[in-house]
């Protein structure tokens, strides 16, 4: 098991005609399992194209129909994300990718809101996307860094994400599933809805969370995990070093009215039990740590 | 992207949110000539700055003849205004803000932000007006009203008859109240704004509800549909290593230290800065190259790390992710020949390709310290900045 996405997850590109669609659905169709994984694409007006084999449709309700995707990825422009979300929500999808950076923050409040009382999950925008190794992967991340195993990531940066997941590798430490859940301030799943999911799987021993300045979505998380989880958590927060007032690259990694510094983040997180680290070449290391007990 | 006051107030101004009348003015002759043409006696010389804490910096006065409008608009324009929010060095005043005199019979404070728990806007109102409201929440957080706005009902007329009779506003003033508020928060989502602030609001002698200051922050990634925000842009407001960096979409930063940093992915780029920290070292910038690491982004970066007197060395820190490290390799070779340079260089590479572009690095006969993971890369390059 995995959560959220394996390898019989089907999957719809929104964006598919575009180039950064076609980079990525190629190099998502030929990790695992993908051939059979990506079985549409979406891009309006260009219904019977067809890309590698994979066909396009004029919507997302049409994509469903015709393949029975029940999951998207979306690379459309920033300008039209938001659209392109709300499109695969009334189309009562599962699953929700946004990987396109740049969405105006009132565009998802209203898209957020519109969610209200829907059941498809978002996750993103600006975003890597999610791995399942050696089943699936949906998104931009390189899938060769990650080998099969049992720890869960979950993370707001995508570099960042790369760099644990690299050095648990390197250590012979295999994922369960590994998700970006992105640098936006108003996004899908947050850190602590992914904890959710990784506690109740059973092929997750331990999670690795990588946070960054800005927001509260870590404390919310520590403060659940100190009463629920029933895993180990290795926990790493970027940003010590981060001045105020001051927007580091992702829209919501800022701290602001002296809210969302990473010492307080950090000090919460260890107050609720959650393994921290303040080294990010150590996160690996810590987690084969921790797992020897 | 941050305004001035009189361009803010300009804004509120069309959404009906009274404000006193103002003339923005570049040099003292047009203060002078904008004091006369608003006429009456009493006149407020505004620095206008991008910074908050003007007043208690000295950028804030009251002119009651116009001598002394000549007198404090002298004074102000030119000078370099510091407040908590400059930074020691403070910031020139380049335009001014002269407007009539209000006589204030009670200053409140009303804001927005974006609650990102929540994903709603909301409204922030407190008694306590003029002050920072870092303070106030800090100190009296049961001084702070709040209303978390539904985006399709908007910000109803209970709802700010309810809060501003909460904040003190009376009962008379109400519907003026409403006005602002209503208006405020309009401006918020029409605009794309991600902070916006009228502190204080007032209510005058004559009980009139006016916004005596304004502020406001957009939605950068919003700013694409409104050229008439980006039309406000003030670079001379803005670090010019931020503009330059801008025009070739590189997200840059800059800190006091001395180590330059080039790194792929916002994250990755907060955590190098604090792993050279970690390791005794002080981080020179923030500069995230994003996704596509092209020659001509990496050189570009180089150039503008240069830029920076006290650079003493420089760590390259690229992911590769999709991208080869083939590629980013040759890239940081044709950079550092490019800008001939003479600081340490430390580059760690990782991802597809890997081998072949740390031969490459190897092989350029440049003078590059190769780095084998991020801890070895910052020790590295904190030695090397030392000198050692």
């Amino acid at each position: 098991m995995s959560i959220l996405i394996d390898k019989n997850t089907r999957v719809m590109t929104q964006g598919m005609t575009g180039k950064v669609g076609q980079f990525h659905t190629t190099n998502c169709k030929a990790y695992a399992n993908g051939a059979n994984c990506f079985v549409a694409g979406v891009t309006p007006g260009k219904a019977g194209q067809s890309y590698e084999g994979i066909p396009v449709y004029n919507s997302v309700l049409d994509a469903r129909k015709q393949t029975g995707a029940t999951v998207s990825v979306i690379y459309v422009p920033p300008a039209y994300a938001a659209a392109a979300i709300d499109e695969a929500v009334e189309a009562d999808l599962d699953l929700v990718i946004c990987i396109t950076e740049g969405v105006p923050v009132h565009d998802m409040l209203r898209t957020r809101y519109r969610m209200q009382g829907k059941r498809t999950i978002l996750i993103g925008p600006n975003c890597p996307g999610l791995i399942t190794p050696d089943e699936i992967k949906i998104g931009i991340m390189p899938g060769h860094i990650h080998r099969k195993g049992r720890i869960g990531v979950v993370s707001r940066s995508g570099t960042l994400t790369y760099e644990a997941v690299g050095q648990l590798t390197a250590l012979g430490l295999g994922q369960s599933s590994c998700v970006g859940i992105g640098g936006d301030p108003i996004n899908g799943l947050k850190h602590l809805e992914v904890m959710k999911l990784f506690n109740d799987d059973p092929e997750t021993d331990a999670v690795i969370m990588v946070g960054e300045i800005g927001g509260s979505d870590e404390e919310e998380c520590a403060r659940w995990i100190k009463g629920n989880m029933k895993k180990p958590v290795v926990g790493f927060i970027a940003g010590i070093t981060a001045p105020p007032g001051k927007r580091m690259g992702h829209a919501g990694a800022i701290i602001s009215g002296g809210q969302g510094g990473a010492e307080d983040k950090l000090a919460v997180m260890e107050e609720c039990g959650i393994h921290i680290t303040r080294n990010s070449a150590e996160m690996g290391k810590l987690m084969q740590k921790v797992l020897k007990g | 992207m941050k305004i001035h006051e009189y361009q803010a107030k300009e804004i509120l101004r069309q959404y009906g949110v009274p404000t006193p009348r103002g003339v923005a003015c570049f040099s003292v002759d047009e203060a002078v000539a904008a004091a006369q043409q608003l006429g009456g006696s009493v006149w407020v010389v505004k620095a206008q700055i991008h910074a908050g804490g003007r007043g208690k910096g000295g950028g804030v006065k009251v002119a009651k003849s116009l001598d002394q409008v000549r007198e404090y608009a002298n004074q102000i324009l030119g000078m370099q205004l510091v407040t908590h929010q400059t930074g020691a060095e403070g910031q020139k005043v380049r335009r001014l803000l002269i407007e009539e005199g209000a006589q204030i019979t009670k200053e409140y404070y009303v804001g927005m932000v974006i609650d990102r728990s929540k994903q709603r806007v909301v409204l922030m109102a407190s008694s306590e007006g003029g002050m920072d409201i870092e303070e106030v929440a800090a100190h009296t957080p049961e001084k702070i009203h709040k209303v978390w706005i539904d985006p399709v009902a908007g910000l109803t007329d209970a709802e700010t008859d309810d809060v501003a009779r909460k904040i003190g506003i009376p009962a008379t003033a109400l519907a003026q109240a409403r006005t602002c508020l209503q208006g405020l928060y309009r401006t918020f989502v029409e605009k794309d704004a991600m902070l916006a602030e009228i502190n204080p609001l007032v209510l005058t002698a004559d009980q009139r509800v006016v916004a005596l200051d304004a502020k406001f922050n957009f939605d950068s990634n919003a700013l694409y549909r409104h050229a008439e925000i980006v039309a406000m842009r003030d670079l001379d407001e803005e670090d010019p290593a931020e503009v330059e960096a801008s025009k070739f979409d590189l997200s840059y930063i800059s800190l006091d230290g001395d180590i330059g940093c080039l790194v792929n992915g916002a994250g990755l780029a907060m955590a190098t800065m604090d792993i050279i920290k970690l390791y005794g070292g002080s981080p020179a910038n923030f500069l995230d190259v994003g996704g596509g690491a092209t020659t001509e982004k990496v050189t570009e970066a180089f150039k503008l790390m240069l830029k920076n007197p006290n650079i003493k060395a420089i760590l390259v820190n690229i992911f590769g992710g999709i991208m080869r490290c083939d590629v980013i390799a040759e890239g940081v070779v044709a950079a550092a020949r490019e800008v001939h340079l003479s600081v340490p260089l430390v580059v760690r590479l990782e991802g597809t390709n890997v081998e072949i572009g740390k031969k490459i690095l190897a092989e350029s006969g440049l003078p590059i310290i190769s780095g084998s993971d991020m801890a070895d890369a910052a020790q590295k390059v904190v030695a090397a900045a030392k000198g050692k």
